[in-house]
C-alpha cells in the first residue's frame, strides 16, 4: 500500500544557494526522502509555481518586489512554511546594504565603482525593482519555524524536516542551533 | 545563615548579597548579560529577571532576604528573557557569519540558551557609527547592546573612556577623547576595559577566527556552564578579599 507523498517546495530569495548546498549535504538520505516526498517548485525540480504543498522551505531575505511575491506565494500554497539560514532570518549579508541609500549603491555597483566599464544602471523592465531595504522574511510573512546557521547544517535540517514529516514541531538540540 | 528558596532549592546568603550573588554562590547560574562579578550591578538587560513571591525582579540589583521564594526557571520566564534577548538583537546589527565574536560571544550563547531560533520583531537596522582609529582596538558599535561593562571597567582602570550618551533607541556608545575616536583616547591594549565587552562591540584587532569552529567557548559548553566555571570563583574570591 503506498502512502500519499508529502509535497515540499523550496526556494532561495536573497540568499546565496549556501541552504541549499547544504540540503543537499543530508547525502544518501535524500534517497530516504525522495521515498517519502516529492519536490514541487524548487530549484531542484524547475517546477515554476507551487501547487499545495506540506512544507515551504525559503532560504534568503527580501530584497526585491519578486522574492515578495514569490514568498507570498509560499505562504498562500505552503502549510507550513520554514525559514531557513541567517539571511532570510534576519536579512544576513545582504541585509548590510541597509545603512546606505538605494541610489548610492547602484551607483556605485554600475557607474563610479572600482573595475566598472561601459557605466549604466540596468533599468530592463524584465528586472524586479529593488526595495529599498532587505527584510527578513518573518517581516512580510507568517512564519512557522526557523531554522538559523549560515548555512545550518544538513543534520540540523535533516533533524528539522524528519520531525515535520512525522507531524511534530521541530526540537533542536543545543549542538544544532547556531547562527553562524 | 538566612535562607532563601531558589526554583525549589534551599539556598544560603550572606546578609548584602543580591538574589543573583546569592545564586552564584551557590553554582546556580541566573542568564545576565550586564551582570559582572567584579563590577557594580547595573540593571539593564533585564535576563535575570526572576519571579520573587510572584512578582518579576532584576535579581542583579534586588537584595536578597530571608524566606523569599524565587522562581528562576519557570517556562514563563524562559518566555521573558526571549523576548528580552529579541529585541537586543533587533535592535542592534548583529550579523554572526562576519562577527570576530561569533562563538565567543554572550549574547548568541543567550540565544542558544534560550533555544531562540528567529528574531520574532521586525529590524530596525540601525546605522551606528564604525571607529577603527586605534591601532589595536576595533569599536563596532552595530553591536553595542549598551551593558556598560566597558564604562565600568574603564572607570576601575582610573580612565573613563566611555560613556553612554542619549536616550532610548538614540543610545550610543561615546568615547572620551577631543575628536571622540578612540584612537585619540587613552585606551590602551591591556586595560580591562579592552577585554570586558560580553559582545563583538569593543574587540583586540588581530586576536579574530584564531580559534576554529568547534573549539570557541560556546561551542559545546552552555552560557550557563561558562559562567558558573568562571564567574563564580571569581565572586567567591571577592567575598575572600572583602573578608581579609
Ligand atoms: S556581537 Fe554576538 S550576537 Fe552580535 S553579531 Fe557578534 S556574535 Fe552575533
Ligand atoms: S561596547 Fe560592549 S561593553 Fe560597552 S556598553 Fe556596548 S556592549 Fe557593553
Amino acid at each position: 500500500m503506498s502512502k500519499k507523498k508529502i509535497r515540499i517546495a523550496t526556494t532561495s530569495l536573497a540568499g546565496c544557494f549556501g541552504c541549499h548546498m547544504s540540503f543537499m549535504d543530508i547525502d544518501e538520505r535524500l534517497l530516504d526522502l525522495a521515498e517519502i516526498a516529492d519536490f514541487d517548485r524548487s530549484p531542484l525540480s524547475d517546477i515554476k509555481h507551487c501547487e499545495q504543498c506540506d512544507i515551504g522551505i525559503v532560504e534568503g531575505g527580501v530584497c526585491n518586489a519578486e522574492n515578495v511575491e514569490v514568498l507570498r506565494e509560499f505562504r498562500n500554497h505552503c502549510k507550513i512554511l520554514v525559514a531557513i539560514g541567517a539571511c532570510a532570518i534576519n536579512g544576513g549579508i545582504p541585509a548590510l546594504r541597509n545603512r546606505c541609500d538605494l541610489g548610492d549603491c547602484l551607483e556605485e555597483a554600475f557607474l563610479t565603482g572600482i573595475g566598472v566599464t561601459d557605466p549604466k544602471v540596468p533599468g530592463d523592465p524584465e528586472l524586479p525593482l529593488l526595495l529599498d531595504k532587505v527584510h527578513p522574511v518573518h517581516e512580510v510573512v507568517k512564519i512557522d519555524y526557523s531554522l538559523p546557521g549560515c548555512p545550518p547544517s544538513a543534520d540540523t535540517i535533516w533533524a528539522a524536516l524528519t520531525a515535520l514529516i512525522e507531524g511534530n514541531a521541530p526540537q533542536l538540540p543545543y549542538e544544532l542551533i547556531h547562527y553562524d | 545563615m538566612p535562607t532563601i528558596s531558589f526554583d525549589g532549592q534551599e539556598i544560603t546568603f550572606e546578609p548584602g548579597q543580591t538574589i543573583i550573588e546569592a545564586a552564584m554562590a551557590s553554582d546556580l547560574y541566573i542568564p545576565h548579560l550586564c551582570w559582572h562579578p567584579d563590577f557594580p550591578p547595573h540593571g539593564s538587560c533585564k535576563l535575570c529577571s526572576v519571579k520573587v513571591n510572584g512578582r518579576i525582579c532584576s535579581a542583579c540589583t534586588f537584595p536578597a532576604a530571608e524566606g523569599q521564594e524565587v522562581v528562576s526557571s519557570s517556562e514563563e520566564v524562559r518566555q521573558l528573557r526571549l523576548r528580552l534577548t529579541q529585541m537586543l538583537f533587533v535592535e542592534g546589527n548583529h550579523f554572526c557569519p562576519s562577527c570576530e565574536k561569533s562563538g565567543q560571544c554572550e549574547l548568541q550563547a543567550m540565544g542558544y540558551y534560550l533555544g531562540m531560533t528567529d528574531n520574532h520583531y521586525p529590524h530596525f537596522f540601525p546605522v551606528r557609527d564604525i571607529d577603527a582609529s586605534h591601532p589595536h582596538v576595533l569599536l563596532d558599535r552595530d553591536r553595542c547592546i549598551f551593558c556598560e561593562l566597558c564604562v565600568r571597567a574603564s572607570r576601575a582602570d582610573g580612565k573613563n573612556v566611555f560613556e553612554l550618551a542619549g536616550r532610548g533607541i538614540h543610545t550610543r556608545l561615546v568615547v572620551d577623547s577631543p575628536s571622540g575616536k578612540l584612537g585619540d583616547s587613552n585606551l590602551d591594549v591591556n586595560d580591562r576595559a579592552a577585554h570586558i565587552c560580553p559582545v563583538g562591540a569593543i574587540v583586540v584587532k588581530e586576536t579574530a577566527f584564531r580559534i576554529p569552529i568547534g573549539q570557541r567557548k560556546y561551542d559545546r559548553r552552555t552560557i550557563a556552564e561558562v559562567s558558573v566555571a568562571e564567574e563564580a570563583p571569581l565572586l567567591r574570591k571577592r567575598y575572600e578579599q572583602k573578608e581579609d
